[in-house]
């Protein structure tokens, strides 16, 4: 394993911590998911992303961008935000609480840096992302531009009106990606509203796709520098990227259960046993 | 009292198309998206001059609002065109979450509003779209008059910053304000100066408020009447200055009778002014197909009907 690849795994880990104890402060908000995508967030936020964390602007010119469609997984966002500079870490203990700017959902309205648009109501950010891609065009401006969406936001219409249009107008500097953990909050997506063939439905639509397993930093880092290279060819990119739900905290996987609540202080203590603190609590 | 006169009616929807035309020439940043309705937009001539600035994301307004959002991030202007239906009520969640809340510089235009758009039938006739928007955080919401005022409002919006929705229509009304006469986000313009009522009126009821003013004019009325371009903000200065002189108001939309600009003027007035009103719109049904002037005289929203409004408001004072 790669010195790299340590190190991000570290910082994954303590992102975990970081969601966890957000959550847990909070008492409330959604751990399962940030959790599941920790390793994603770690890799693009402190290796993948060509990005400006300390001079933060909201044209993002020159710089790649990232769209949180699935905003509940807020947490996670938050965390490589804080970590990468955007903000003080410190702040990542107003998580969801009066006067805070890291509100439950992302929002632009205070001000916090990193965040380009509202999300949370799901379906709208890879419209925004398609969006986003197109000013970048106009602007002659070779950066590329990210969208994590959630499998059960797949249900959603919205998501297949800007599949379509992404691949029809051939927008190439766009990496969709699909945190495929097969959870919702009723239940398994399989019952809730089973997707079909995902896999088939995003070719179909025109749209170039990968598999990712996105709990192995090493399979992360090599789909995303797949992705990477698939650009510029006149055609969209979208990675499955398979996940585990409230991955690493043994009693939040393999169920839909810690979708959206949040650990009691004795879960919280038997939840954080399994992640070392690598780069310091906030 | 001022005469207002027409050479020719014209619709407000050319007017927006010329305008966005005249506002892409002088800004590179201007952007157009239409949701497969650019002849009814009158968008096809930005389309030709400006084709790499015009994205056609066919019948897919939720995504259209998205995209537009998304643009506004790399410093574009972009304007979206559908029919007023197919922008507010079909896409009210993308526009409150991605562009009211998210503050961002989209410019939400929309014709074919109210009942005039006609034959189609009330699946089309959005009548409920002023109050939906003025209710949304942050937005502006426009309803100009008639061509010249479109197409000076189409180029005004395109410098203010921030969220806006530009409400106009389908029909050929009288076209009588100057083609020169800048427009001002936000300032009523009282067209006639008068002692004995305030008339306010948006969209395509000022001209029928004129017509209600040379009427009473007859009687010995004398109607102020004002044009009631910007919803929101409302121009309340303007407002209070008017009943304060009058003592009395008289609202006419094309619009329902809750949420418009009657519900916007009745608050201003109930809370610094208190004065006798009515309100001159569509009395909480839905349309119907028929032609826009049949449509206006059933459902009472014409020169006539605001005579009597008048009349009765009067005899309230």
């Amino acid at each position: 394993m790669g010195k790299e690849v340590i190190e991000l795994k570290k910082i994954a880990t303590q992102v975990r911590r970081d969601i966890l104890r957000m959550v847990h402060a909070a008492q409330s908000g959604h751990p399962g998911g940030p959790l599941g995508c920790a390793d994603l967030f770690a890799a693009l936020y402190f290796k993948v992303l060509k990005h400006n964390p300390k001079r933060f602007s909201m044209d993002g010119e020159g710089e790649d961008l990232f769209f949180l469609s699935n905003g509940h997984l807020s947490a996670g966002w938050y965390s490589v935000l804080a970590r990468t500079g955007y903000f003080d870490k410190r702040e990542l203990s107003t998580f969801r609480k009066i006067d805070t700017r890291l509100q439950g959902h992302p929002a632009t309205e205070e001000g916090l840096p990193g965040v380009r648009v509202a999300s949370g109501s799901l379906g709208q950010g890879l419209s925004v992302a398609c969006g986003a891609a197109l000013a970048k065009r106009l602007n002659n401006d070779p950066h590329l531009v990210y969208c994590l969406m959630g499998d059960g936001e797949q249900q959603e219409g919205q998501v297949w009106e800007a599949a379509m249009f992404a691949a029809g107008r051939q927008i190439d500097n766009l990496i969709g990606m699909i945190d495929y953990n097969g959870q919702q909050i009723d239940g398994a997506v399989d019952d809730v509203m089973p997707l079909g063939n995902l896999q088939a439905k995003w070719a179909s639509f025109g749209w170039k796709v990968l598999d990712m397993d996105g709990n192995n930093m090493e399979d992360v880092l090599k789909t995303l520098d797949k992705a990477k290279s698939l650009c510029g060819n006149k055609q969209p990119v979208v990675i499955l990227v398979h996940t585990e739900m409230g991955y690493g905290v043994d009693f939040m996987m393999g169920t839909h259960e810690w979708h959206g609540k949040p650990p009691n202080d004795e879960q919280f203590e038997r939840a954080m046993d399994n992640f070392e603190e690598t780069l310091g609590d906030y | 009292m001022k005469e207002y006169t027409f050479e020719e009616k014209k619709d407000t929807r050319s007017g927006f198309g010329l305008g966005l035309l005249d506002v892409a020439r002088t800004n590179p940043d201007v952007v157009g998206l239409c949701a497969d309705l650019t002849g009814s937009l009158n968008m096809v001539a930005f389309q030709k001059e400006f084709p790499d600035r015009f994205f056609q994301v066919g019948i897919a307004e939720a995504n259209m609002m998205g995209i537009a959002a998304g643009l506004t991030i790399g410093g574009k202007i972009p304007y979206t065109g559908t029919f007023a239906n197919f922008s507010t009520g079909r896409v009210y969640d993308q526009i409150r979450q991605s562009i009211a809340y998210s503050k961002k510089n989209v410019k939400i235009c929309a014709s074919h509003a109210g009942i005039t758009l006609g034959e189609d039938g009330a699946t089309h006739q959005m009548l409920e779209d002023i109050g939906m928007m003025r209710m949304l955080p942050n937005m502006t919401v426009i309803s100009p008059c008639d061509h010249n005022q479109t197409r000076a409002a189409a180029v005004a919006i395109a410098e203010y910053q921030g969220p806006v929705y530009l409400r106009f229509g389908r029909p050929k009304v009288p076209n009588f304000t100057d083609p020169g006469e800048p427009f001002r986000i936000g300032e009523a313009v009282v067209l006639n100066e008068g002692t004995d009522v305030s008339i306010f009126a948006t969209g395509h009821l000022v001209w029928e408020a004129l017509e209600a003013g040379k009427a009473l004019f007859k009687d010995g009325i004398r109607a102020e009447i004002i044009n009631i371009h910007t919803i929101k903000p409302l121009d309340v200065k303007t407002v209070l200055q008017s009943v304060e002189k009058t003592g009395c108001a008289v609202s006419a939309e094309e619009h329902q009778v809750h949420g418009g600009l009657g519900d916007a003027i009745s608050q201003v007035l109930a809370r610094y002014r208190p004065a006798p009103m009515e309100l001159v719109a569509v009395n909480d049904r839905f349309g119907e197909s028929g032609k826009p002037a049949e449509l206006m005289e059933k459902y009472g929203l014409s020169a006539r009907a605001i005579v009597e409004k008048v009349m009765q408001v009067l005899q309230r004072k």
